[in-house]
């Protein structure tokens, strides 16, 4: 890239790590944007961090926070682990914990901001449980302490259903009706575009093996401030769920956003990004007193 | 809104050339209930080919979708409100059930919400 280029590049690098998770050889794409405290972002199930694309072309953002996401092995650029082929994948709650844990450490990252939606709104109560002194703040967006399946997710991954339709059809409820046209089907493109069988073994995590209702009680906002942010259209983690969540641990902070669905970050980044900038200026500027 | 919403749906589906060309490997005959009244919808290679008004006397269909009247008539609004914006939306929220073999409902899912959701008020809600 010579410096009288023409060419409209967004702010956004992209490169890829390689690391161990869990004592397995992993080839993780990184993308990162702006400088000052580290914002780690963590996509939904079945996705991959384009979904961030608008946070890390916020000007605003770029000048106080190094924005920083990761595709979770097995989605987007990032590789599943050598001999992916010989069985089911299955997330669990130790093992994205560990992702996450090997990133912040590999990137040498000073207690960084985490920022996840949906799987990645959950796994930031499993992060408030094993590492709270480890992050200076941690915000969820459509974050709930549990999810009942609603549908047979059976249908997720056979071989006489298409993948990519069916969890693009699945998916394109949970946005907004409000949401801009170019949007929402970038958001379901995503979905489109995962790997047989992926969103499934993500939602293993959130249905079933990433329950956490028993234990959020025990989530100390003293050592790292939680912040929530859910979207009144989502059905998957509803407004309600996010209220019975935050009512249970001490100190979270709950925003209810008008016209966002479960996929805040991507389906309308403009309207989101009115929700988040004052949260991440709050946290600034806690960061900055301390 | 829910007058003769289904009984128009054979011609909204017919004028979107690219809805039923997603629809050209689907050949099924559903049901589709609101509130009392059910209807039988043929469809042939994504086109509709009839829409029989019951009552219907030993109808036979591949899966049935069936809501009240006043849940079809919030989904057909302009700007839903959460929860009836989208079918699987008002499965989570019990206002919609869904019967019979669903497997040429959810190998065609997109084709069925945009193809239920025509009625639907213009205002830019489309999916």
């Amino acid at each position: 890239m010579s410096s009288n280029s023409q060419a409209d590049f967004e702010p956004i690098v992209g490169r890829y790590l390689r690391l161990a998770i869990g004592g397995k050889p992993h080839r993780l794409y990184v993308e990162e944007a702006g400088k000052g405290i580290p914002l780690l972002c963590l996509h939904t199930a079945g996705a991959d961090s384009r979904q961030y694309r608008a946070l890390f072309n916020d000007r605003e953002t770029l000048e106080r926070f190094r924005v920083i996401a990761f595709d979770l092995p097995w989605h987007g650029k990032s590789s599943p682990p050598a001999g992916w082929q010989k069985g089911e994948y299955k997330l669990t709650w130790r093992a994205y914990v560990d992702a996450i844990m090997a990133v912040v450490d590999a990137l040498d990252l000073d207690r960084p901001v985490v920022i996840g939606c949906s799987i990645g709104g959950r796994v930031v109560l499993h992060l408030a449980l094993e590492h709270a002194k480890r992050f200076r703040a941690l915000i969820g967006l459509e974050s709930g302490a549990h999810a009942d399946p609603y549908y047979d997710l059976g249908w997720l991954h056979r071989p006489d259903v298409h993948g990519g339709e069916v969890c693009g059809g699945l998916v394109s409820g949970l946005i907004a009706p409000t949401a801009p046209e170019a949007d929402r089907w970038e958001t379901i493109w995503h979905y489109m575009q995962g790997g047989p069988g992926v969103f499934k073994g993500d939602l293993h995590y959130y249905t079933s093996d990433g329950d956490v209702r028993a234990r959020v009680a025990g989530i100390d906002t003293g050592v790292c401030p939680l912040y929530f942010l859910t979207g009144e259209y989502d059905y998957s983690c509803t407004p309600a769920d996010t209220r019975d969540l935050a009512g249970r641990i001490k100190g979270a902070h709950v925003t209810i956003m008008e016209g966002l669905g479960h996929f805040p970050v991507s389906e309308d980044p403009p309207r989101f990004l009115g929700y988040l900038r004052p949260v991440l200026e709050q946290i600034r500027a806690r960061d900055a007193q301390s | 809104m829910t007058a003769g919403a289904i009984e128009r749906l054979g011609e909204l589906a017919n004028q979107d050339t690219w809805l039923a060309h997603r629809g050209r490997f689907l050949d099924v005959t559903f049901l589709v209930e609101v509130g009392q009244t059910s209807y039988l919808i043929r469809i042939h290679r994504g086109r509709i080919e009839g829409i029989d008004k019951g009552p219907l006397v030993m109808p036979r269909w591949t899966f049935a979708l069936r809501a009240s009247e006043e849940a079809w008539s919030t989904f057909w609004t302009a700007v839903p409100p959460p929860g009836f914006h989208d079918l699987i939306a008002m499965l989570k929220v019990r206002a919609l059930r869904i019967e019979g073999d669903q497997h040429p409902f959810m190998a065609n899912l997109r084709y069925f919400k945009d193809l239920l959701a025509l009625p639907r008020a213009r205002s830019g809600g489309a999916r």
